[in-house]
């Protein structure tokens, strides 16, 4: 029948589109392959000709050479305290903003919400100048709160658990209030436990946002102890040339690439379920 | 999870509230605000207004004073000939990456549109770069770029072809800063739209199968329709990001050949953190600030006349 032909022919033409799908990320996959291959190589051997990528010996010399010179363990220190912190901050002040904002009630509520979402649409560029110049008047440069501060300043968060919080139903706060209960005590005993899974999206994002960020941390941590992992590793490329060598670079990437990859192998369901949830809303 | 964060906004609806409870507005309610803010006003509107107030003045950063100069700042960066060009390098960039989000995101995610575990793989390989840092995004290219002993470079000596010095070429370093975009974060409009279409009914599809209906067809008339509004979403947010360009053409090509390659907010870092024009720099972060709102607000009011239309 043709309907059945129709389907056979549309199965054929799935497996050829995966099969190109497939071909793409393979390619896709290239550069961190022929990252991860430098990274195994002598850094004398690459001085001659990165060819010899292909052949071996290999040896993990480059690797153990991070455990003993490199700032790198001192950079990562600096981004999981900046991530954690920016993190946790985040998380408490949007759960708090949210439940105010979707629940507890008073005069000029919904004008200031009004005025938190505009604050989604100011880019990190239009403040940047001015903040880096209040930093500097506080003589705060080069600490973690200058760091981590800026970022708690997002609204992103606030959104997102205003949201949340106003689409659970609200017999479930009203029962607890005609209980008696103090609208802290509902929002931290009742409520807030149901927002685990917007904490978790909201907390991904935040740690992921944080770790990579660069603009920020780059202008306001000058002193190399300061540097988190992303600006650390942005002053070692900028002079590479003169640096310990291609294999060495090349393992630092990896190396410095590795936590934040096995969140995300981790955490992936929840990345992905994040993205897809915040696309539908 | 879509399940968990919908359903319970449609009971809401649903329930009647209870007209007992008295739940007046109380001003210690704002307190819940509060904390956060503290944050959002001293550093979000606070800076915001110091830098358009900053990009008035003109500072010496000799003795550290500044004086009120007006426009001045502005008037001097449309006669300077770098920051122009920064602008249309930029504008360029954004109109190379964009529409390359879009359709190589809408491709794959057309694609991977399935349960099965290959495509699953697959869709954690192209969004897994976007967890990396721009940084080691650009090491990693760095190597892939590099004339002599870059890994294009050798593949095209492989099949005898003279190598191209990607991003020491004027007209190639910005499609190579772009190249690297996309290959960093393609995972995120491709997430986008899988997200859009799985909102698909499916029965849509069997319907157009018992009509015998292409597979171009169904696409065109029914996938095109139903995803129109994640199609805006990833567009506005591809030209807001796109517009923010920066970490990878510091770290490639340090804006050059001859500036070829320099983006706005690289112009803008440079002002106001190498050579502390910070008045100057300033100007121009809120020349961006308005190209980006426009540039967002022109296609959001585009695409709601042709919804309408």
């Amino acid at each position: 029948m043709a309907a059945s032909e129709h389907i056979v022919g549309r199965g054929i033409g799935n497996k050829l589109i995966l099969l190109s799908v497939v071909l793409v990320a393979v390619i896709w996959m290239l550069p961190i392959a022929w990252t991860l291959l430098l990274s195994l190589k002598p850094n004398s051997e690459l001085m001659i000709s990165t060819a010899s990528a292909f052949h071996p010996p290999y040896t993990l010399k480059n690797y153990t050479d991070i455990f003993q010179s490199s700032g790198v363990f001192r950079w990562l220190w600096n981004s999981a305290v900046v991530s954690v912190g920016v993190t946790a901050g985040i998380l408490i002040l949007s759960s708090l903003a949210g439940y105010g904002f979707a629940r507890a009630e008073f005069k000029g509520r919904d004008i200031i919400f009004v005025l938190v979402l505009l604050g989604l649409a100011v880019p990190e560029q239009a403040v940047i100048i001015a903040r880096h110049q209040m930093f500097s008047d506080l003589k705060m440069h080069n600490t973690y709160p200058a760091i981590i501060l800026p970022g708690l300043s997002s609204a992103f968060g606030v959104f997102l658990m205003t949201q949340y919080f106003k689409a659970i139903p609200k017999d479930i706060d009203e029962a607890a209030m005609l209980d008696n209960a103090s609208r802290f005590k509902i929002f931290w005993k009742v409520l807030l436990p149901l927002t685990v899974p917007a904490q978790a999206t909201l907390g991904i994002f935040s740690f992921l946002g944080a770790w990579n960020d660069y603009l920020w941390p780059l202008i306001s941590a000058t002193k190399p102890e300061m540097f988190t992992i992303t600006v650390g590793m942005a002053s070692t490329q900028t002079n590479f040339a003169q640096s310990e060598g291609l294999g060495f670079l090349m393992a630092q990437a990896i190396f410095a690439g590795l936590p934040v990859f096995i969140v995300y192998l981790f955490f992936q369901k929840y990345i992905v379920r994040a993205v897809a949830g915040a696309a539908i809303n | 999870m879509t399940d968990a964060t919908l359903s319970p906004g449609k009971a809401v609806a649903a329930v009647k509230r209870p007209t007992g409870a008295s739940i007046g507005p109380r001003w210690t309610n704002a307190l819940f605000i509060a904390p956060y803010m503290v944050f959002y006003l001293a550093l979000l509107v606070y800076p915001l207004f110091k830098g358009i107030w900053m990009s008035m003045l003109e500072s010496d950063m000799f003795d550290d004073t500044s004086k009120f100069t007006g426009l001045a700042n502005y008037y001097r960066l449309f006669n300077d000939k770098i920051f122009i060009g920064t602008i249309w390098n930029t504008v360029l960039f954004v109109l190379m990456t964009v529409p390359v989000f879009v359709a190589i995101g809408l491709l794959l995610a057309l694609a991977l549109n399935r349960s099965d575990r290959t495509s699953a793989s697959l869709r954690a390989i192209f969004f897994g770069t976007s967890v990396l840092s721009v940084t080691i995004v650009t090491i990693i290219w760095k190597m892939m770029y590099m004339p002599g002993n870059g890994a294009i470079a050798s593949i095209m000596r492989l099949f005898g072809l003279e190598p191209i010095a990607f991003i020491t070429s004027s007209s190639l370093a910005l499609p190579a800063i772009a190249v690297t975009t996309i290959w960093w974060i393609i995972g995120l409009p491709m997430m986008l739209f899988l997200a859009a279409l799985q909102q698909i009914p499916g029965e849509l599809y069997e319907a157009a199968a018992l009509d015998n209906a292409s597979r171009w067809r169904s696409f065109w008339s029914i996938t095109l329709p139903s995803i129109r509004r994640t199609m805006l979403v990833v567009v506005i947010y591809e030209i807001v990001a796109q517009f923010q360009l920066f970490g990878q053409a510091q770290l490639l090509t340090q804006g050059g050949p001859n500036n070829a390659s320099r983006p706005i907010v690289l112009f803008i870092y440079e002002q106001g953190f190498r050579s502390w024009n910070l008045g100057y720099a300033a100007a121009a972060s809120e020349v961006l600030f308005l190209i980006m709102a426009v540039a967002a607000l022109a296609q959001f009011f585009a695409s709601r006349k042709r919804v309408e239309g």
